[in-house]
């Protein structure tokens, strides 16, 4: 057959896919007003077009990862994928069956005990009342839930649920797995029974799909990846050069927003400022948490400075401050002469929660009577935080140590 | 979609979880718990018993009204809680819709058949009526069977349109309760139809061409009394005899055309 793009070690190939939703207007799916619409002659809808024509294959026993930003088309792809969306245009060809968890614990009912909502989750996922009775004991024993599963659900914690659901999954058979990231959540422990399932995949060869914001876990159980940006594909390929090409695009963005920030300066031209900040891995200012951040201040005066002493500050999104100190504190004042550069050095550990941070900056001569702010510039440069796993909603992420023990 | 695979081990096993979650949750907080799908109808059927045939007297020339009226209550409350169920199914399912892909008809045939498992525990309480009144059976009793299945199919035709309506404009679950609750005194249920048909022949048969009057009507035929005026009786084999099947297969033939014609964006716009 001359059509034949693929060969037979394809698992899944899709071609040209393109996805638009229709979102009512007004939030109005009634009657009502369909009726006045038609006789307005509006729609009352809005498109939006999450996939314009997505192209890529997979191989079999392929660990393949599909990262972007949020709003890129990761998760409608995905849905696309498993068949949850009906592409508008493009095919999909899909050789195996496919199991897709999109989200763990599917049709999880809280009214239900917990072993009622094993067999209904297994049901899903194909498994008769038989096969399900004869895993049974595995899945309580993997999920360490022995005394509760004759509660009902509503009265678990939501790590128990999440615990259930995924020693559920993992006994999922089938021959493509679609995962979602959101299935690493939960507790640390619970991220390391997640990840060694992932190397207990790829160690079996499985063809594994992994939508991921993680250029960590990219590295760490990918062979390919591809990086999707406002429904398009950007590079389809080696996992490194996918995830380089993920920061570049960050870098990038953060480029952009950073430029038109200097409107907040508030500069006389007694000093110049000059900054650099940088991180003793990552190229540019992004910065993975754990890792140190370098900020270099290379402040010249082009008046005498009796007494300097020089703030930093760090802004998270919202403006708050997070991180604040200056030069006074640990260096005490120090003196100026016109024409003369001081060189400031901070080293600190990004301990901050993924997002992008601005830099801030102000000199201030303690002597003069007037004007003592010889410089201030809230968002001087920014640096970009990446690499929290889990918990993202916590602001700081330091390193901590949690123990667990029989009490008595 | 092939039909081989409508009843695929995977769909079955699928359809089985399904049905028994559902007849697990419906009563799980009351304390009369499954009893309760036998005694609304039982209840129901004790205001209306008392009311139309104690205090109106319409049933007098009903031979075993009470086993009579009953049978109707039993059949009308399956033909609403089915119609119903599948309405709702659809939506009700939207979470598990947006998050896996399976055949969207399993939802819609599971909601169906927990109110046929209800209709079978209500015959039996019927079939208890039916000892204590004396009344005769015969082997034509048997024809009950095929007739609960029309109504069945009917119910489920209704069931697949509406599901599919009811996604994309939520106010049919209201004009259906308005629908039904005209239908109620629409269909010769706690009248007798002999009744309509003394004043007009046409309008009673206008009433059995509704394949729930005419269902109703044969299974009282056959089960309790031939008092029970039925389309046979009145029209004999003619065109007229046919129109209840002519209607439930249009509805049949509509509600799949249109049920598999959306299906695939439900995951989008439910």
């Amino acid at each position: 057959m001359a059509k034949a793009t693929h060969t037979d070690d394809t698992a899944i190939e899709v071609r040209n896919l393109h996805k638009t939703f229709k979102i009512p207007l007004d939030g109005g799916m009634n009657l009502k007003q369909r009726i006045l619409n038609a006789f307005r002659g509006r729609s009352g809808y809005r498109e939006f077009s999450p996939l314009n024509g997505v192209d890529f294959e997979i191989k079999k026993g392929e660990f393949f990862g599909i990262v972007g930003r949020n709003g890129s088309g990761k998760s409608t792809l995905l849905k696309t994928i498993a068949g949850i969306y009906t592409p508008d245009k493009g095919k999909i060809r899909v050789d195996g069956v496919l199991v897709p968890f999109i989200e763990l614990g599917v049709g999880f009912n809280p009214e239900l005990t917990g072993r009622e909502n094993v067999f209904l989750n297994g049901a899903l996922l194909g498994f008769s009342r038989e096969e399900m009775s004869a895993m049974y004991d595995e899945i309580v024993d993997f999920a360490e839930l022995h005394d509760f599963m004759d509660e009902r659900l509503k009265n678990y914690s939501s790590g128990m649920q999440v615990r259930l659901a995924f020693s559920i999954a993992i006994r999922a058979e089938g021959d493509i797995l679609l995962l979602d990231e959101v299935l690493a959540v939960g507790d640390s422990s619970f991220q390391q029974k997640c990840y060694s399932y992932f190397n207990e995949l790829k160690q079996a060869g499985r063809t594994v799909i992994l939508v991921t914001h993680s250029m960590s876990a990219v590295e760490r159980f990918c062979n390919r990846a591809l990086l999707l940006d406002e429904g398009t594909v950007k590079i389809v390929g080696d996992k490194t050069e996918v995830a380089n090409m993920y920061e570049e695009l960050f870098v990038e963005a953060k480029n952009r927003s950073s430029s038109k920030v200097s409107t907040e300066e508030n500069s006389h031209g007694d000093v110049d400022v000059h900054i650099d900040v940088s991180s003793q891995k990552d190229s540019g200012s992004v910065v993975r948490i754990g890792d140190e951040i370098n900020i270099n201040i290379i402040i010249t005066a082009n008046v005498d400075v009796k007494s300097c002493n020089t703030g930093i500050n760090i802004r998270d999104e919202s403006g708050r401050i997070i991180f604040s100190t200056d030069t006074r504190l640990h260096v005490g004042e120090f003196k100026l002469a016109k024409g003369e550069s001081q060189k400031i050095n901070i080293t600190t550990t990004n301990l901050y929660t993924d997002g992008i941070y601005d830099i801030g900056v102000h000199v201030v001569d303690e002597k003069r009577e007037t004007g003592s702010v010889l410089f201030m510039n809230k968002k001087i440069a920014n640096f970009t935080s990446y690499g929290a796993i889990n918990h993202k909603h916590s602001l700081f992420h330091p390193p901590y140590r949690l123990t667990k023990q029989k009490n008595g | 979609m092939k039909l081989s695979n409508i009843f695929s081990r995977r769909n079955r096993i699928l359809l089985a979880e399904l049905v028994r979650t559902d007849f697990k949750l419906r009563y799980q907080a009351s304390t009369l718990g499954y009893l309760w799908s036998i005694l609304n109808p039982l209840l129901l059927f004790a205001i209306l018993y008392v009311v139309f045939d104690r205090f109106l007297g319409v049933g007098r020339g009903v031979e075993h009204f009470a086993v009579y009226l009953l049978t109707g209550i039993v059949l009308w409350r399956f033909f609403t809680e089915a119609t119903n169920n599948g309405l709702k199914a659809i939506v009700q399912r939207g979470s598990l819709i947006r998050k896996i892909n399976f055949p969207k008809y399993i939802i819609v045939i599971s909601g169906t058949i927990s109110s046929l498992i209800n209709l079978g525990l209500n015959l039996l309480v019927v079939l208890v009526f039916i000892i204590i009144n004396g009344v005769d059976l015969s082997w034509q009793a048997l024809l009950v069977i095929p007739l609960i299945l029309e109504l069945y199919a009917f119910a489920l035709a209704l069931a697949f349109l509406l599901s599919a309506v009811n996604v994309k404009f939520r106010d049919v679950s209201y004009l259906w309760d308005v629908f039904l609750q005209a239908a109620f005194y629409a269909t010769p249920i706690i009248y007798p139809l002999t009744l309509v048909a003394q004043k007009s022949t046409l309008a009673a048969q206008l009433l059995l061409t509704s394949p729930v009057a005419q269902v109703i009507q044969d299974v009282r035929y056959f089960l309790i009394t031939p008092d029970s005026l039925t389309m046979a009786q009145l029209v004999g084999v003619t065109p007229m005899f046919f129109v209840p099947f002519g209607i439930i297969l249009f509805t049949g033939v509509l509600g799949a055309w249109y049920f598999k014609k959306s299906q695939g964006k439900f995951a989008e716009e439910v």
